[in-house]
């Protein structure tokens, strides 16, 4: 999928008036944040169960090549295939081929964003091959020929109004408005498409090493008509989505869950193991997992940004963030948006672009307090300034504007002596002083007229704290 | 824990360069306030800057530089008070980031970090004071500043503080422990998202009816205020501090 990442600030900037947006992202926080948090006060040992999981994922992405061994060696026993894809190229080819090995012509798909970050979609068409989405919100998006706004509700930035009519373009007939009927309209539109597909295409949850088995999770049943009704399944996962056990499985559903949805359960979790065998009803002929890498390295081979490979793509640091609540999910301008967004999609597509996105928070810290796992999403984002800012991202370019940079070591120099800052304190009073009424300035040049076109500074203390202080003591 | 029991003690100021260069009538207030608790305020003189700015922006060797001089400049083992979230956890969690590759440097850290307080945390969990016998009139609303809240985990003791105040009468506001969109440079690099989240912040503190939003971080209420003049709202602002100073003082204005 096109990397967008630099157009963060005009597209995050359009999204804040644009009404429309506003009020679906008061949803993000009233509907899932709140969710979460009600589901982790209902939870006795939340915090035990936080804690249990981050275990989970920092033991297995610490041996992860041992995993993927085991996981490729189990799929394979349960007469799977397994292809692990380097980048998005590699992973599309490989779809594709087998899709054309199998003849296939319509595919049916349950949600998966490396699907989206891979760009299979778009393969598919170019290769005559008919991709349908089955998750309700993924075949809105796909209706609309967008990226998703979110990790786990792909169209929460769609209203009512606009959802009838992506449904009433394909549908035809009068026009719905009800919900329930869209859904029904589309639940039955799908349904054709079920019964044509050669082949499904499933992301994955988890995918359990020990067992070579999958589990997706899905509140719409469709998770299990992809991954069963055609006669080939093909399951694309990430490489930062393996668990080491079942056992494991139980505790990372039920943090997963709770953070996406609220949910203590969601209405479906399927386990897939591999293709139908010999005695066996149901299930596909052929089973194919293929395990995608596509920049994740970067992450891996970082001590510190290795952290973010713990990610369970659920979407609460989403929800918590205020950000993500007025930028949008768009205006990320990849896959992955909000805070985790912000930290992956510029390493993982490399650092030169998306510059904007890690400084594109306030490290109000909402996004670690949800977070499942504990990601210090925070510092993993000041580790990113760091190494724009110092250059050491791009040692031919440092990031930061040059009057930043100067202003910094101006900053530096003042505050290394309280003498130097006193007088720097007094001069910036004094040139302010022509700006400012009443102690406070309306207007200040750019690049600070950011600050100035929604709010008033408050002009330097004439005497500063030190020199009342001073004066009190005497 | 009665007053009597309490003996008066030395503390050290770190009342932050944001409070010392614009508002240093909260810093005022500090010192009165803690003054009325029998303590004895002292203010190192070559204070400045925690490092925040730097840091926050990325420039680490910057904020390295002006730590380190932090750390000396309040060298010593007299209790450090604050009155920021933001500032006391730079130097109580991110320096422990900065630093983290520097044992010795981090040694340091901890000795400092360790003695410092966060204002209200000072008063109630040092001094135990969650009364001050404090009276005013009015209606407030209180804001959780996001570092105070999340980054020390003080939310409690401004509360109980504000909710000991005879005749103040405190009312909640939506999302109160939401951002209110400052953030450094973020509040000028990102105007448009910053701006959105201090106008969510604004409608909901005036929503209550309550005349003054209550903050525990000065670059927080400073971003507020900015916001209240520009949209020419009459909410008035107060750091805790400010309140408790009005509230406690025997002629019935702040000093
Ligand atoms: S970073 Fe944490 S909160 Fe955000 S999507 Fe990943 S697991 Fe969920």
């Amino acid at each position: 999928m096109k990397v967008r990442t630099d157009e963060f600030k005009a597209r995050s900037a359009e999204t804040t008036k644009n009404p429309r947006r506003q009020a679906s992202l008061k949803l993000v926080y009233d509907g899932l944040h709140k969710g979460r948090i009600a589901a982790a006060e209902d939870t006795d040992d939340w915090e035990d169960q936080r804690d249990r999981a981050r275990a989970i994922k920092w033991h297995t992405i610490n041996n992860l090549d041992y995993y993927l061994d085991l996981l490729d060696k189990n799929v394979r026993a349960n007469g799977g295939n397994v292809y692990f894809a380097n980048d998005d190229a590699e992973a599309r080819d490989y779809v594709l081929g087998v899709a054309k090995a199998n003849n296939v012509k319509t595919v049916i798909k349950s949600k998966s964003m490396v699907s989206e970050e891979i760009g299979l979609n778009e393969a598919f068409e170019e290769a005559g091959i008919n991709p349908v989405e089955t998750d309700l919100g993924e075949y809105i998006i796909q209706l609309a020929k967008e990226a998703p706004y979110h990790l786990i509700a792909p169209a929460i930035h769609k209203t009512r109004e606009e959802i009838s009519d992506l449904i009433q373009e394909v549908a035809g007939g009068p026009r719905q408005e009800d919900p329930q009927d869209l859904t029904d309209t589309a639940r039955a539109l799908l349904r054709d498409e079920f019964r044509k597909a050669e082949m499904g295409v499933s992301g994955v949850n988890f995918a359990v090493a020990e067992t070579g088995s999958i589990a997706i999770v899905t509140n719409e049943g469709n998770g299990r008509m992809v991954t069963s009704a055609p006669r080939v399944h093909v399951a694309i996962v990430g490489m930062e989505k393996l668990i080491p056990s079942m056992q494991d499985l139980s505790t990372m559903l039920r943090v997963l869950i709770r953070s996406a949805t609220g949910q203590r359960i969601s209405s479906y979790v399927t386990v897939v193991n591999g293709p139908r065998k010999a005695g066996e009803e149901d299930g596909p002929d052929e089973f194919h997992l293929v395990i995608v890498n596509n920049g994740r390295e970067n992450l891996l081979k970082d001590a510190q940004l290795r952290e973010a490979m713990l990610c369970l793509r659920c979407g609460a640091c989403l929800n918590a963030c205020p950000v993500y609540r007025k930028a949008g999910g768009h205006a990320y301008g990849w896959v992955y948006p909000g805070p985790i967004g912000a930290i992956v999609t510029p390493v993982m597509t490399g650092k030169k672009v998306g510059r904007d996105l890690p400084f594109a928070s306030t490290l109000c810290g909402a996004c670690k307090d949800a977070c499942p796992v504990k990601i210090e999403l925070p510092t993993l984002l000041l580790r990113l300034r760091s190494d724009l800012a110092e250059g050491k991202a791009d040692p031919k370019e440092k990031s930061s504007p040059l009057l930043e940079r100067v202003s910094i070591k101006a900053w530096r120099f003042g505050v290394q002596s309280p003498m130097r800052f006193a007088l720097a304190g007094r001069l910036s009073s004094l040139m302010m002083a022509p700006l400012s009424r009443g102690g406070w300035v309306r207007w200040l040049p750019p690049p600070l007229s950011g600050w100035t076109k929604s709010r008033e500074f408050p002009r330097i203390a004439g005497k500063p704290f030190r020199a009342r202080f001073r004066k009190k003591q005497r | 824990m009665t007053q009597s029991e309490q003996i008066p003690r030395r503390v050290l100021l770190f009342v932050t360069c944001t409070v010392d260069q614009l508002y240093p009538q909260i810093g005022e207030s500090v010192v009165n306030v803690l003054e009325r608790q029998g303590c004895e305020v002292d203010f190192p003189a070559g204070q400045t800057c925690c490092g925040q700015p730097a840091f926050n922006a990325g420039f680490t060797e910057d904020a390295k530089a002006v730590a380190r001089r932090f750390l000396d400049v309040f060298a010593g083992e007299d209790p450090i008070v604050v009155p920021s979230g933001s500032c006391g956890a730079m130097v109580r969690n991110f320096y422990l980031e900065l630093f983290h590759d520097e044992p010795e440097t981090l040694a340091k850290v901890r000795q400092v970090a360790g003695r410092l307080y966060e204002f209200s945390e000072f008063l109630v969990d040092v001094l135990h004071r969650d009364d001050l016998a404090a009276k005013m009139s009015g209606s407030a609303t209180y804001h959780q500043c996001c570092h105070l809240l999340r980054e020390l985990g003080i939310d409690a003791q401004p509360k109980s503080l504000l909710a000991s105040v005879e005749g103040l009468e405190m009312r909640e506001m939506e999302q109160s422990e939401v951002c209110c969109g400052f953030g450094g440079t973020f509040a000028v690099k990102f105007p448009e998202i910053s701006t959105a989240m201090l106008n969510d912040k604004l409608d909901y503190a005036i929503a209550t009816g309550a005349d003054t939003l209550v903050a525990g971080d000065a670059t927080c209420l400073m971003h507020l205020e900015g916001g209240v003049r520009k949209r020419g709202d009459t909410l008035q602002l107060k750091h805790l501090a400010q309140v408790l100073d009005e509230a406690t003082s025997t002629d019935g204005v702040a000093s």
